[in-house]
């Protein structure tokens, strides 16, 4: 039997409005997927708590604030240092592709710039999990 | 046990979240192992208090919640929440939202909570958050909320599951409260009047007392205690409020609260009362004998559930009931006789008690 994919929508920074991670979080709902959405002004440890507690599959970050370098890679930390590290970390914003290179040779996975259809962060989370769940569970 | 479990289950009792979320899933999903992990639960379950908040749409159902778990957390338990959305029966998708709420909270290292999906079932809860609370209580937390779906009068299975069940109301429900009495009014050990800081709340308050018969109607009313003869003390419906509030009832009159969520006024009421009806069921032996009706039907869903496997997972019998249809559709047999006749073939073939994956 197949479940659904966990997604964990959340939207750090002290900057703006939600309204990305929304629109992020209706789509993949729309999709199928169970999508846990935390809100504005998420800090990592918020964020790597939540994505545990709720045993996610993929954590999706709208990062507009330019603290991409710095919020990526510590939301991986905390989760690695609850054994989590295979969780997907994806997400996007105004992301230099240079960044965006950095932070994937950091484990990160792929990230996506303003005015990306959502349906390609669909697709993406998709073939990734296929990848990655053996059949059956 | 294959090892990935076994290790797994170490690391649950060791008190790691991690782990502890990884089992909810295995039960969520009833991944491969579920059935060993639930083993292994069962036995340290029996601890916690499960308490349930159901109510309508933005009631503050999640506010109170997050609440609730403060107050706790400030006398040194340790809490879990369950909190269910609805699943979107056309794509299979959720949004579960009730996090977001529950922020003030959400780092303290004494608190766990999961959001669940309600994946088809309509009783306000998921088909499994039972099981879920199980592995939350055997894992050692001291109190379990759980939150229903945002519901109407009909989802009413959280009864099923908590030892005290609280129904949030809000002054706009005032006109609501008709249709209330159904089945809503029986499963109630509290009734909370949330946003208590807008018009109607006294009202709303009043007019669930009166449907209670806790209160006499109109009639009563405003009129004052006369030469001594107080009217309160010879109104049957007071002084039966009076005995239910009593600390040694032998029965339990659901007490009617009013919060405000943004300023947590009333809320120290409110675990009074849930601490009161925990007394009261402790004492009257109605906690023992929820507990053990909720065995009961747990069986009795596990044996629903597999004979309906079994049954239509059987080829055989699949094959059998299609070659029916042309006679039925003719009319020359009924549907009773091949309901009958099938469950005859297969107790015959032995498709009931064979265990099949
Ligand atoms: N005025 C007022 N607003 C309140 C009160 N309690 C909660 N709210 C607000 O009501 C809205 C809904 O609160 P929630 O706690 O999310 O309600 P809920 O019942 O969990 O909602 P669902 O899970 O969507 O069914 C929020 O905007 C709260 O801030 C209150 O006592 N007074
Ligand atoms: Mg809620």
């Amino acid at each position: 039997m197949s479940r659904p994919i966990r997604v964990l929508v959340a939207k750090p920074g002290l900057d703006g409005h939600d309204r990305g991670a929304k629109v992020v979080a209706a789509a993949l709902r729309d999709a199928g997927m169970e999508v846990i959405y935390t809100g504005l002004h998420q800090t990592p440890e918020m964020i790597a708590t939540a994505a545990v507690q709720e045993d996610v599959d993929v954590v999706g970050l709208s990062v507009l604030s330019g603290a991409h370098m710095t919020l990526f890679p510590r939301v991986r930390a905390l989760l690695a240092e609850q054994g989590r590290d295979d969780i997907l970390i994806t997400g996007g914003g105004i992301i230099p592709a240079e960044d965006m290179a950095a932070l994937e040779a950091l484990g990160v996975g792929k990230l996506f710039g303003p005015g990306t259809p959502t349906t390609d962060l669909i697709d993406y989370i998709r073939s990734w999990f296929a990848a990655r769940e053996p059949q059956g569970t | 046990m294959n090892d990935r479990t076994a290790e797994l289950l170490a690391a649950f009792d060791a008190g790691r979240i991690a782990a502890l979320a990884r089992v909810v899933s295995i039960i969520e999903d009833q991944r491969a192992g579920h059935e060993a992990v639930a083993a292994h639960c069962h036995p340290r379950v029996g601890r916690a208090r499960r308490i349930g908040l159901t109510g309508p749409p933005g009631a503050g159902k999640s506010t109170l919640t997050t609440l609730l778990a403060e107050t706790y957390l400030a006398q040194g338990l340790r809490v879990g929440i369950v909190a269910v959305d609805p699943t979107s029966p056309f794509t299979g998708g959720a949004l579960l939202g009730d996090r977001v709420r529950m922020e003030k909270v959400a780092l303290h290292p004494g608190l766990f909570i999961r959001s669940m999906a309600t994946r088809g079932s309509l009783g306000g809860l998921a088909a499994m958050t039972r099981e879920v609370c199980d592995v939350l209580d055997a894992f050692g937390l001291d109190r379990i909320l759980v939150e229903t779906v945002g519901v109407g009068q009909s989802e009413l299975d959280i009864a099923r599951l908590a030892d005290t069940s609280a129904v949030i109301l809000v002054p706009e429900s005032g006109d609501a409260i008709q249709t209330l009495k159904a089945g809503v009014m029986e499963i109630a050990d509290c009734f909370v009047v949330n946003k208590g800081d807008r018009p109607g709340a006294d009202r709303l308050c009043n007019d669930i007392e009166v449907m209670l018969g806790l209160r006499g109607g109109a009639a009563l009313a405003g009129i004052p205690a006369h030469h001594g003869v107080d009217l309160k003390a010879a109104n049957p419906k007071a002084r039966a409020r009076a005995a239910a509030a009593r600390d040694d009832a032998e029965s339990w009159t659901p007490p009617v609260l009013r919060t405000i969520g943004a300023t947590g006024e009333g809320v120290p009421a409110f675990v009074t009362a849930l601490d009161r009806h925990f007394a009261y069921l402790e004492r009257s032996g109605a906690l023992r004998e929820r507990r053990r009706m909720r065995l009961r039907e747990r069986v009795r869903d596990l044996v629903e559930r597999s004979v309906r496997r079994r049954l239509w997972h059987d080829a055989a019998l699949t094959a059998w009931l299609e070659a029916e249809l042309p006679g039925l559709e003719r009319g020359e047999s009924t549907p009773q006789v091949v309901a009958e006749a099938l469950l005859a073939r297969s107790v015959a073939a032995g498709t009931l008690t064979e265990r099949t994956p």
